[in-house]
């Protein structure tokens, strides 16, 4: 580990000042970031604790002023950055009306990372590329230009679609892949006092050539809040598929939220995780389904148009079939009748 | 005065039925439980010395040849840097298992990516990792095979190793069924709880060293050689070791680096290993390929036995994996070979892991049976027993004891074995397919050389004395009841200390033979006390009854103090192994039976129940054997789902160098898990009856898991662990050849 500055913010406009210095980095629930500190990956000079910001309600909010593209009626969610992982999944009201969030959490870490991980942090994660974490390795990620050794070498856990040359790692959040389903913004507060809100889709960034800049944040900027539209359907699953039963990231997870009616897919929003460098959504695959009867032919035609593009790295080819026969098991749970609604 | 044993044959006094006090056996909390659970036990990296410096290694970023430049000057000006420790005798790996000899020095030659080539030592942690980290040494890289699959990796082939009677090739020309199948296990870590560490302080020219190891005498004896001094310079403290499991059977590279610069710079030196150093520079069980050829008749009789192996290790080294240990005396067939193959690769040192040999060996055996059994259309259970041989195939050695039958009958009448359906593919429920398999257990029983002191008080407590090591097995728990029940003595009257070279040489711990080995040698010093408490009461000492404190013959009850004349008594036993292990052959024995559930669209496997039925000679400590047992099974799910140490295919370095990677089994994956113990009697396992149990536990039992889950779904994966991708790909291929 090398030394750094140690700063707790006492305020928003505190930890934004503190951050506009070269080098710094907010830190909060610290679940990744001490770690990647202690192997040298990341060594900022300067940590600014904003764990003791006022950032750590869960407020329902007015359809109008929320997200605001949710399709239903009734309110939406606004969740501080600082809600700690595990109250955020307890959370009543998120059990009841966006219980893929809650499980989608429940599916990740241990529940002691949980309790100190925050929806800001999950959000910020860094891949798990095992040449990420080893120093001794190039990484284009971690040192830009040296190179990707995952490429050439074991690459089971990584990307099959929209991976660049320069990088091939996955996004490790379930919470995540469950908020891009559910059509989740991102609330950012800027030195100097700017506030912007950006949907969670276009809060992460493609590797392409620059793989270590992984979001649209600007220097200095923060994560205030996540804003939750109302959910678009009743019908809500996370299914993660892993190395073992818990504490394992997701080979392949997908996050679905869909509405029936009338025996057809009213409203379909799917979201996959560990299948690309960031969670992934197909507007083409939720068209394919929409206004359609469930059957396995559908569920295959939809398979076909999200991996249409996907290509495995050798090791992790097994993705392919993995993410079509989950997607499958999925969709045919969420349109069963069987499914509570 | 010492009461020596050589072990040359049964001993059928069983005195130890004959006892009073009633704690052998019984499942006696640990001792040192409080102690541990309160944080007060102190590991090696708890110690915390004031003064103390820290180490930190410095590992080669290439696969093989040569340090021309350790370019240290720029790390030395770093802040809190003391010294770039570039020694001679720094060595390269750990120490061979259980051996005297050191680990090879000289530290600058390179034969694995991340061995250790010189030591920073800094006033905190933090400095000597970061500059650890930050010395760039120059290379002179050298070609390196690092797979053992490689057709340029040299090969040999131990004499010892190969075995050959009959003619395996007409056998199975002529059999009625044969099975010929290869299978692989890959290389796996010990991934012990605590990492290695080590304290070194000097005291002029004596070296007290705190460290993690679990044979301190073999520890010490390697050190000695190692740092050129002699063996009572160096004294060796080990009172906690938070698992070993092989890894710690020798001194590892920061013990000597530890040493080393202690020495250099006049203070102490601590070493404390990260996780990826023990991931990736300490030891590794061996991947194994493995060719298993059976020819049975009709009536599943076996009458060949094929098991060829691959393994490897770094050139020079003694150590392979011992596939074949269980092979030669498992089952019966009249024509067998075994071809043993050491690939001499640039991967991290292999060396003993939990249950080497059987481990792997045993397991990757069980799976073929299952596929013999299914080709015969025989229950697993009955082609088992129908193969159990009366005496040792080849030798014709007797067995000690065998029960194998009895744990293969009672453990499938236990789990319910007979609801199994024979056809794969036969129970549904929703996505997942569910489905049973079992596998024998079997594993040499070891005994060790083994000394331990003894000394009683007046007051009627005792103190046991050993070097013996406690790496969680339950040592400090087995060996106070030991003396306990022998001296008549309350568990609490009894105080055991362990982990010192002070002490009399133990065993130590590996190979399970601790607690019957060093239990034995504190079983022999007892037995001299009370042999003198007896001519103290007049009365031979078989007549002798010692309870509570108190000597009773006849009608005569007194005070154990009283008998002494007040003067403590003190008594050495000593037991060395004899010519009983070349009369019989010694085993423990067990049967595996698991019921998973394949997942129909992902592969994923989840075990819902497993079951061990066991026998290991006598219980010593209900709990703390049950516990090994459980511990066992445990790695067996880990081998058979989940663990796997990859090595990079360019240079061999390991990749996956954390537990978020390296994936142990968590709690989720462990379902309840049953262990029977059946009572056994084998006379010529010590004067106690004990054999040992640490390892039977994972000695076939990835294979009754991944048995089952070819009875649920279908598909036979033959390369451990059995992950969700390669369950897929079977699934994929039974759907493709069913669609036609």
């Amino acid at each position: 580990m090398t030394p750094f500055e140690y700063i707790r913010a006492g305020s928003c406009d505190e930890a934004l000042a503190a951050a506009g210095a070269p080098g710094s980095a907010f830190i909060a629930g610290g679940t990744n970031l001490l770690d990647l500190m202690k192997h040298e990956v990341m060594t900022p000079a300067r940590l600014v604790d904003i764990s003791r910001l006022d950032l750590a309600g869960i407020a329902p909010t007015d359809a109008g002023t929320g997200a605001g593209t949710g399709a239903g009626t009734g309110a939406g969610l606004r969740i501080g950055a600082l809600v700690p992982n595990s109250e955020l999944a307890a959370d009543p009201l998120v059990r009841r009306r966006w219980p893929l969030l809650s499980r989608a959490l429940l599916a990740g870490a241990s529940g002691q990372l949980r309790n100190k991980a925050t929806t800001g942090g999950n959000l910020l994660q860094r891949t798990r590329c095992y040449y990420f974490y080893d120093t001794a390795m190039p990484c284009n990620k971690r040192q830009p230009g040296s190179g990707c050794a995952a490429r050439e070498g074991f690459n089971r856990i990584h990307a099959i679609l929209g991976a660049s040359d320069a990088c091939i790692a996955t996004h490790p959040s379930d919470m995540a892949v469950a908020l891009r389903a559910l059509s989740a913004e991102v609330e950012l507060l800027a030195p100097g006092g700017g506030r912007r809100q950006v949907p969670l889709a276009g809060f992460y960034r493609l590797p392409g050539e620059t793989p270590q800049i992984e979001t649209v944040l600007e220097p200095g900027e923060m994560i205030a809040a996540v804003l939750l539209p109302p959910p678009e359907g009743d019908r809500q699953i996370y299914r993660k598929v892993r190395d073992r039963a818990s504490y394992a990231f997701a080979l392949v997870s997908v996050a679905a939220c869909l509405r029936m009616e009338a025996g057809r897919i009213a409203a379909a929003a799917l979201a996959f995780g560990g299948l690309a460098p960031m969670p992934w959504r197909s507007a083409k695959v939720e068209a394919a389904l929409i206004g359609e009867a469930p059957s396995p032919a559908l569920f295959d035609h939809a398979a076909d148009l999200l991996l249409a593009e996907a290509r495995g790295q050798g090791h992790n080819d097994f993705k392919i079939p993995l993410a079509r026969r989950t997607l499958a098991a999925v969709l045919a749970e969420a349109c069963s009748e069987e499914m509570p609604a | 005065m010492t009461r020596h044993l050589k072990l040359d044959g049964p001993d059928t006094s069983r005195r130890l039925d004959g006892m009073a006090q009633g704690v052998l056996g019984r499942g006696e909390p640990r001792p040192e439980g409080a102690l541990k659970v309160t944080g007060r036990a102190l590991y090696t990296g708890d110690r915390q010395p004031a003064g103390a410096a820290h180490g930190a290694l410095v590992r080669a970023t290439i696969t093989r040849g040569r340090v021309t430049a350790l370019n240290a000057a720029p790390v030395l000006a770093m802040p809190g840097v003391l010294a770039v420790i570039d020694d001679p005798r720094l060595v390269r790996h750990s120490g061979p298992g259980g051996q005297p000899n050191p680990p090879e020095a000289d530290a600058r030659s390179v034969v694995y990516h991340g061995q250790p080539v010189a030591l920073v030592v800094a006033e905190t942690p933090e400095q000597a990792r970061h500059a650890a980290r930050a010395l760039r040494p120059d290379y002179a890289p050298e070609d390196a095979v690092t797979d053992p699959e490689d057709p340029r990796a040299p090969v040999d082939l131990p004499e010892k190793k190969q075995a050959s009677t009959g003619d395996l090739d007409s056998a199975i020309e002529t059999a009625d069924v044969v099975i010929d199948r290869s299978y692989r296990t890959a290389s796996m870590s010990a991934a012990a709880m605590e990492p290695h560490a080590t304290l070194a302080e000097w005291e002029g020219d004596r070296l007290t060293l705190h460290g993690t190891l679990q044979m301190l005498a073999v520890a010490r004896a390697q050190l000695a050689a190692a740092l050129q001094i002699g063996e009572d310079r160096i004294r060796i403290l080990a009172p906690h070791v938070g698992g070993g499991f092989g890894s710690k059977l020798g001194i590892t590279p920061e013990t000597v680096a530890a040493a080393i610069a202690a020495r250099q710079i006049g203070r102490p030196v601590y070493v404390v290993c990260a996780r990826p150093e023990a991931l990736e520079m300490v030891s590794r069980r061996s991947e194994t390929l493995q060719r298993i050829r059976l020819a049975a008749d009709e009536s599943g009789r076996l009458t060949g036995i094929g098991h060829e192996s691959l393994v490897s290790n770094l050139p020079g080294q003694s150590f392979s994996e011992p596939v074949q240990q269980a092979t030669h005396f498992t089952y019966e067939a009249a024509h067998r070979r075994i071809v043993h193959r050491v690939a001499r690769v640039h991967r991290m040192m292999a060396g003993p892991v939990r249950a080497p040999g059987e481990a792997v060996g045993a397991t990757v055996f069980e799976c073929a049976m299952d596929e013999l059994a299914d080709r015969l259309g025989l229950c697993p259970v009955a082609l088992r027993l129908r193969n159990i041989p009366k005496a040792e195939p080849v030798s014709g050695r007797p067995y000690s004891s065998n029960m194998l039958a009895a744990c293969l009958t009672e453990g499938a009448r236990r789990f319910g074995w007979d609801e199994r359906h024979a056809a794969p593919r036969a129970r549904r429920e929703g996505e997942w397919w569910i489905g049973m398999g079992m596998a024998s257990a079997v594993r040499v029983n070891l005994v060790m050389e083994a000394k331990a002191r003894v000394t009683l008080h007046p007051e009627a407590t005792a103190l046991v004395e050993t070097d013996m090591t406690d790496i969680g097995t339950g040592s400090y728990a087995v060996l106070t009841q030991i003396a306990a029940e022998l001296l008549g003595l309350p568990m609490q009257a009894v105080a055991t200390v362990l982990g010192d070279t002070e002490l009399p040489k133990s065993s130590g711990s590996g190979g399970s033979f601790g607690a019957a080995s060093t239990g034995t040698a504190v079983y022999l010093a007892c037995m001299e006390l009370r042999s003198r408490l007896a001519e103290a009461m007049g009365c031979p000492e078989p007549d002798l009854t010692l309870k509570d404190g108190h000597a009773i013959h006849a009608n005569t009850r007194r005070p154990i103090g009283e008998l002494m004349g007040r003067a403590l008594m003190q008594a050495e036993g000593h037991v060395t192994p004899g010519d009983a292990t070349g009369k019989v052959r010694q085993a423990t024995w067990g049967a595996h039976f698991a019921e998973v559930a394949v997942n129909a669209a992902t592969g994923e496997t989840r075990l819902r129940r497993m079951q061990g039925t066991f026998a290991a000679g006598r219980i010593l400590n209900a709990q703390t054997a049950r516990s090994q047992l459980l511990g066992g099974m445990i790695w067996g799910i880990g081998m058979a789902l989940t663990e796997e140490l990859v090595h990079d295919a360019r240079d061999g370095h390991v990749v996956n160098r954390d537990l978020a990677e390296y994936h142990l089994p968590v709690n989720a994956d462990v379902p309840a898990l049953e262990v029977h113990l059946l009572e056994e009697t084998d006379d010529w396992a010590t004067p106690m009856q004990a054999k040992g149990i640490g390892e039977l536990g994972i000695c076939g039992a990835g294979a009754a898991i991944l048995n089952a889950i070819h009875n649920a779904c279908g598909v036979r994966v033959r390369s451990f662990p059995a992950t969700l991708d390669k369950v897929l790909a079977g699934l994929e291929q039974a759907e493709a050849e069913a669609a036609g």
